[in-house]
């Protein structure tokens, strides 16, 4: 491992590659002076992907608003808090995303641009592995925003094939 | 020292260089995250919920097609010289290389392989499938992972939400939990100076782009992984489908800097791939950065039809063979940096001059 390139008595561990007028440059840091150059370390970027967001849970006028009450609400099933989401950037279990869905939705919808499910969907366990994407025809199963999201994905794909069967889906929902 | 010659083909089948466009695609690496209904993530998991998570794992992937001839590596019990040996052939994240007290979640980290395709359990999720493929290979890449899925998704009951898809410990991964990623080598790009125009391009148009390792690692040797940035409200196809479109344009833009570079400063491209050949295959000491340089160079030499004898197979070899876990697993004393940097230096000129040797260069 190499020294720190600015105190040169710690071992590098945080490469920052920076962009300058064209020319990819390498800096080798250890975490304290990483830090000190403002520069968030692998780990810790690695650990709080969500950066701002998180850091707006909580407090002030975010598009989250949560309230300190809310924050501090447990999880049913795994006992975790917004607040320890915040801190640690990690879920506490599956049924967060039930206990927390409305300020998840619009983290998700931040994150991704979208807080629709596209792809696949999962079978169950115990059901033999048939793969279903957004081009599969409709079935008996498929709920109505569902079909709609579909619907708009195949149009904007020109698949009108597809199109048309899910017009007729959806006219048998409604 | 773990014995890495169990896993069929070493997980290093990719290194081949079959796959398409494999002169400017190194791999192609597909993971899907995963998680277990009815169990807590990493974070607040207890031991026994890491276990009975890869008790469940491992019994539908002995079960399925996957499990014939695979191998387990349980990484409690490896060395870290192990865990990073791994790490090295993308088989495990870097997250996975710290000791299990480092980590969340600890104890019951496992990685389970059937050749460059397998799932690391009890990561930051409770599965992460993955395979590495060589070239340019997004199609094959998602076929063996998508099958993969099907055959532990049907035993072991996934955490699936109908509005956000497959649930994740960190909402960015929600959704489709896919993150494809190309290894792709831009020296023209580099040279020409025009790479921070199409990097910066990338990110514009929903990608990102890191180095040799992944998430965090430096830009070395020209060496980029491009890869998808969000994983929910898009199909599967449709995620892989725009990788793969901005994948070819970055080629051709790189094929196209590549010409320019021939066609207007020919003496100096061809003096410089050279002097990166003559100095691996004379040096006596490499650090790991130097190396990876230099291969660089004479990669882009051999693409361009300038060094004659030197397959891409042998570049890849060098590149994986040259990192520091892979050369104390050849034997080479690893002491202090000066005998490592040697050791490169000895192992990169065997490899040219056996090479060179065979093709009477």
């Amino acid at each position: 491992m190499s020294l720190c390139e600015n105190c040169g008595e710690r071992d590098a561990v945080v490469h920052l590659t920076q962009i300058v007028d064209n020319t990819i440059t390498t800096l080798n840091l250890c975490e304290p002076c990483a830090a000190e150059k403002g520069v968030e370390t692998g780990t810790h970027a690695a650990k709080f992907p969500l950066g701002d967001f998180l850091a707006s849970l909580g407090e002030g006028p975010g598009a989250a608003s949560v309230t300190a009450a809310e924050a501090d609400a447990a999880c049913p099933s795994c006992g975790g808090s917004l607040r320890d989401f915040r801190q640690t950037g990690r879920l506490g279990c599956a049924e967060c995303y039930r206990a927390f869905e409305t300020q998840l939705r619009e983290l998700l919808r931040r994150v991704h641009g979208n807080a629709r499910h596209a792809g696949e969907r999962y079978r169950g366990a115990g059901v033999s592995p048939q793969p279903a994407g957004h081009d599969a025809r409709p079935g008996p199963g498929d709920t109505l925003p569902d079909l709609r999201e579909r619907l708009r994905r195949a149009v904007e794909a020109e698949d009108f094939e597809l199109a048309a069967r899910l017009r007729d889906a959806i006219r048998g929902h409604e | 020292m773990i014995d890495l010659s169990l896993v069929p083909d070493g997980g290093l089948s990719w290194l081949d260089g079959s796959g398409p466009l494999s002169h400017i695609v190194l791999s192609t690496r597909i993971r899907l995250a995963r998680n277990v209904a009815g169990v807590p993530f990493a974070t607040r998991s207890t031991a026994a919920d890491r276990h009975k998570v890869l008790g469940l794992v491992e019994a539908a992937w002995r079960a399925s097609s996957f499990g014939r001839g695979s191998v387990r590596f349980l990484l409690d019990e490896l060395e870290h010289d192990d865990r990073q040996l791994l790490h090295e052939r993308h088989l495990i994240s870097r997250e996975l290389v710290g000791a299990p007290a480092e980590r969340d979640g600890g104890s019951a980290a496992a990685v389970l392989l059937s050749g460059a395709t397998g799932v690391m359990v009890n990561e930051e999720d409770h599965l992460r499938l993955l395979t590495v493929q060589s070239g340019f290979a997004l199609t094959q890449a998602y076929a063996v992972l998508d099958q993969l899925d099907g055959a532990l998704g049907s035993s072991v009951p996934f955490a699936f939400h109908p509005e956000f898809g497959y649930l994740t410990a960190c909402p960015t991964n929600a959704g489709t939990g896919l993150r494809a990623s190309v290894l792709i080598h831009l020296p023209g790009l580099v040279l020409t100076k025009e790479i921070a125009k199409v990097l910066q391009g990338l990110t514009q148009v929903g990608l990102t782009f890191r180095g040799l390792y992944g998430e965090g690692s430096e830009v070395v040797g020209n060496f980029f992984q491009l890869s998808n940035q969000t994983t929910l409200g898009k199909s599967e196809s449709e995620l892989l489908d725009h990788l793969g479109k901005i994948v070819r344009q970055v080629v051709a833009y790189e094929e196209q800097a590549r010409q320019v570079l021939r066609r207007d400063a020919p003496n100096i491209i061809e003096d410089k791939v050279w002097r990166a050949y003559g100095l691996l295959r004379h040096a006596r000491s490499l650090s790991f950065e130097e190396a990876m340089n230099l291969l660089s160079g004479v990669r882009l030499g051999v693409g361009l039809n300038l060094i004659p004898g030197v397959g891409v197979y042998t570049l890849n070899k060098l590149l994986m063979f040259t990192q520091p876990a892979h050369l104390a697993a050849g034997g080479a004393s690893v002491a202090g940096d000066p005998e490592v940097r040697a050791a490169r230096a000895a192992y990169v000129r065997r490899v040219l001059d056996e090479e060179a040797e065979r093709r009477g260069a």
